[in-house]
């Protein structure tokens, strides 16, 4: 537990919050991009501790949240209609699809499987040459290079029963769309350090330039929360804007290149739906050409109807930071976890979930 | 438990009797010649002394106190795990039911559902399990059954067990008299049942395994009882839900708040670990040998001496506290003063741990 103890520390983290204190003379509104930020601020009650003129606003860096209705859908007529071996993550299962969620159909006889991997998914599908193995594919840049390897490693077996459905979401687009909403209240970012891990800090300097907003590279503990929370609020207080990076232990600024190389082996960037905040433009990653055979959307080509929101689910004002979970008239009523109407109920990550879980 | 010397001894003391089948077949579940092969050649011999045959449709069970009597199923997957198998696992927990109740535990009931194929080695390594497990706690098997399903419509054994004790003691530990300054306390480290079924199903692999807790308290109950009597007011064994389901339960079924403090709650460092790497949240995660006990105030550090000299640990802990505050809530504070409310466990954190 070395290395995450430190970052617990309760004393340094009394130190951080007397000094956001100290300095703050105003309002500011920071957005936390990544969900497992929001995460780790309810579940260290970390927003009970900051002085109220710091707001936190909850982003959109919860990728089971982001993934558009539809294609859960599609993922769950594999499993049902066309009899495939439907593997992801676990959060994923759990969201809600138009009539079901893939744990239902489970109950229901599917073959649907929660892995750790999607290296496992490759495994089953070399295991089983009868059947046809589909991975969900969805996250952030963070989880693309295991996605990528999967598509390797299932080309350099030759597989022809594996293929991946692809949700893949990328941050920096988001970003922009968030700052170039006419609505937008957000003054400073804490990037998403994970993602940061893979794609390096470079690709953020743009957007501070564009939209003179502070972006702190920030990772996921107590005392980083905090320390990034300091160095946004330094930095407005000063009325600069510069990208900083607090998760300097583990992103460096040129990134993971063999993560890099992977994901560009496999993937190519594309517009993508954004669940509650809709189409983006070159926000997301398809499978290129040269690896199509493995793409399940092409594979299994499937048009299904366009699926229907819930009316009361105010999911997309909340991804953007619009609104709080709890401003929902559904929150915690309509809306729990036993009963999600919108993605952001479901996953550990999701700020609805959060709130639900960890507040009052 | 598994490598107690007088257990290995008993073990090779019963060897698996030479047989002509190797497995089970739906036969054994046919109530002919072969269940009484099953029952004769395997369950009766493994249980040896442990078994009380009364050759009847129904056992009688003889007590001196009030019949206490709870029952349990045991699905656990895998069969064995670090630290136990189903076999000590389903005598232990059906026994620290019986105990959270005030009760000694002193008869068993077992009913196997076995799947076609299961091999018959392996059954009796567990019926040794159970029998070791019963002699530890003397407690007496009385009577049970078998039933064998095809292939594919079970996953190799499940047992379901029900267990009769008798009262030892006038008071109830259902947290009706619990007040506000009483104190909230675990008997040993949290989360280990729950990370060590996880680790083995998940093959992660620690510098050290993590075993499960799996053991009978009633011991420590006894101890307790007999020191303290009345003045310990609510006793749970946290199961599936972890502690941080079973608060919530009597937080909100007695209508008062319970405050836990993050840092007092004992956890092994390799489970901790195990916990972060998964995203789990150990307050959440199946515990199969620890209590929670709520005490009053005056002698909660007692109690806390007491557990820790009868384990030889230093793990049992003072973890919170009853107040007025938050009324059905239970909320945990964290060391630098945030605070975060302990909801119940929703859907499944992990499935078939015991």
């Amino acid at each position: 537990m070395k290395y995450i103890t430190e970052y617990r520390d309760p004393i340094l983290a009394k130190h951080y919050v007397r000094e956001i204190r100290r300095i703050t003379t105003r309002s500011w509104n920071i957005m936390e991009v990544c969900g497992g930020q929001t995460h780790g601020l309810v579940k260290f009650g970390i927003m009970d501790i900051l002085p109220k003129e710091i707001s936190m606003i909850h982003g959109p860096g919860c990728p089971v949240c982001v993934t558009p209705l539809n294609l859960i859908d599609k993922a769950i007529y594999l499993a049902v209609d066309r009899s495939v071996t439907l593997c992801s993550f676990g959060d994923m299962l759990r969201v809600p699809g138009s009539d079901q969620s893939l744990l239902d159909a489970k109950a229901k006889g599917a073959d649907v499987r929660i892995l750790y991997s999607p290296l496992e998914a490759v495994q089953i599908a070399y295991a089983n040459p009868e059947k046809e193995v589909v991975f969900f594919a969805v996250g952030f840049e963070t989880t693309a290079p295991a996605n990528a390897l999967a598509v390797l490693q299932a080309a350099h077996l030759e597989l022809d029963n594996f293929s991946i459905l692809s949700s893949h979401v990328l941050v920096p687009p988001a970003i922009e769309a968030i700052m170039s909403d006419p609505d937008c209240k957000v003054d400073g970012f804490l990037g998403a350090g994970h993602v940061c891990s893979i794609m390096g800090t470079e690709e953020y300097l743009p957007i501070v330039a564009k939209y003179h907003v502070p972006i702190v590279v920030t990772g996921f503990e107590p005392i980083d929360l905090l320390q990034g929370i300091l160095m946004v609020v330094s930095q407005l207080e000063a009325g600069t804007a510069k990208l900083e990076n607090q998760y300097a232990r583990i992103v460096k600024s040129a990134g993971n290149q063999a993560a890099q190389k992977a994901i560009d082996q496999v993937f190519e960037v594309t517009a993508r739906n954004w669940r509650g905040i809709g189409n983006i433009p070159y926000s997301g990653y398809n499978i290129k050409q040269k690896h199509q055979k493995f793409d399940a959307d092409k594979k299994f080509n499937v048009d299904l109807v366009p699926a229907r929101e819930s009316e009361l689910c105010i999911a997309g004002q909340i991804l953007k930071g619009l609104k709080k979970p709890h401003e929902c008239p559904a929150f915690g009523k309509q809306c729990n976890p036993e009963n999600p109407l919108g993605a952001p109920m479901v996953s550990s990550e999701g700020a609805c979930a959060a709130y639900f879980h960890f507040s009052n | 438990m598994s490598d107690h010397p007088e257990f290995i001894s008993m073990k090779l003391q019963c060897p698996l009797p030479k047989l002509n089948y190797e497995f089970i077949t739906l036969g054994h579940g046919s109530g002919g010649v072969l269940t009484h092969r099953l029952l004769e050649d395997i369950i009766f011999n493994a249980l040896g002394d442990r078994l009380i045959k009364q050759v009847h449709d129904a056992a009688i069970a003889d007590l001196n106190g009030t019949p206490v009597i709870s029952t349990d199923s045991f699905v656990v997957s895998p069969l064995h795990f670090p630290g136990g198998n189903i076999g000590d696992l389903c005598v232990n927990g059906t026994i620290n039911d019986l105990a959270m109740a005030g009760a000694r535990p002193r008869y068993l009931s077992l009913a196997f559902i076995l799947e076609e194929g299961f091999l018959i080695s392996a059954f009796w390594d567990i019926l040794l399990s159970i029998r070791w497990a019963c002699q530890l706690n003397n407690v007496m098997v009385i009577t049970g059954d078998t039933k064998v399903v095809d292939k594919g419509s079970g996953d190799q054994l499940f047992i379901n067990t029900t267990g009769i004790g008798e009262l030892v003691t006038e008071i109830k530990f259902d947290g009706s008299t619990c007040k506000s300054g009483d104190v909230v306390i675990v008997s040993g480290p949290i989360a280990s049942h729950g990370m060590a079924i996880m680790s083995v199903r998940e093959h992660l692999e620690f510098e050290t395994t993590i075993q499960s807790d799996t053991k009978a308290v009633y011991p420590e109950i006894e101890l307790l009882l007999n020191n303290f009597g009345d003045r310990i007011k609510f006793l749970r064994d946290p199961t599936r839900g972890g502690i941080g389901t079973v608060l919530n339960e009597v937080a909100r079924a007695r209508n008062m708040g319970i405050e836990l403090e993050q840092e007092k709650l004992p956890i092994l460092p390799e489970v901790d670990a195990a916990c972060e790497l998964l995203g789990l949240d150990p307050i959440y995660v199946a515990n199969e040998g620890i209590f929670l006990a709520v005490v009053e105030s005056s002698a909660a550090e007692d109690v806390v001496e007491k557990l820790n000299s009868i384990n030889g640990t230093q793990q049992a802990a003072i973890i919170g506290i009853i107040n007025e505050d938050h009324p059905g809530k239970v909320v945990l504070r964290n060391s630098f003063g945030g605070r975060r409310v302990v909801n119940m466990l929703t859907g499944q954190q992990l499935p078939r741990i015991c």
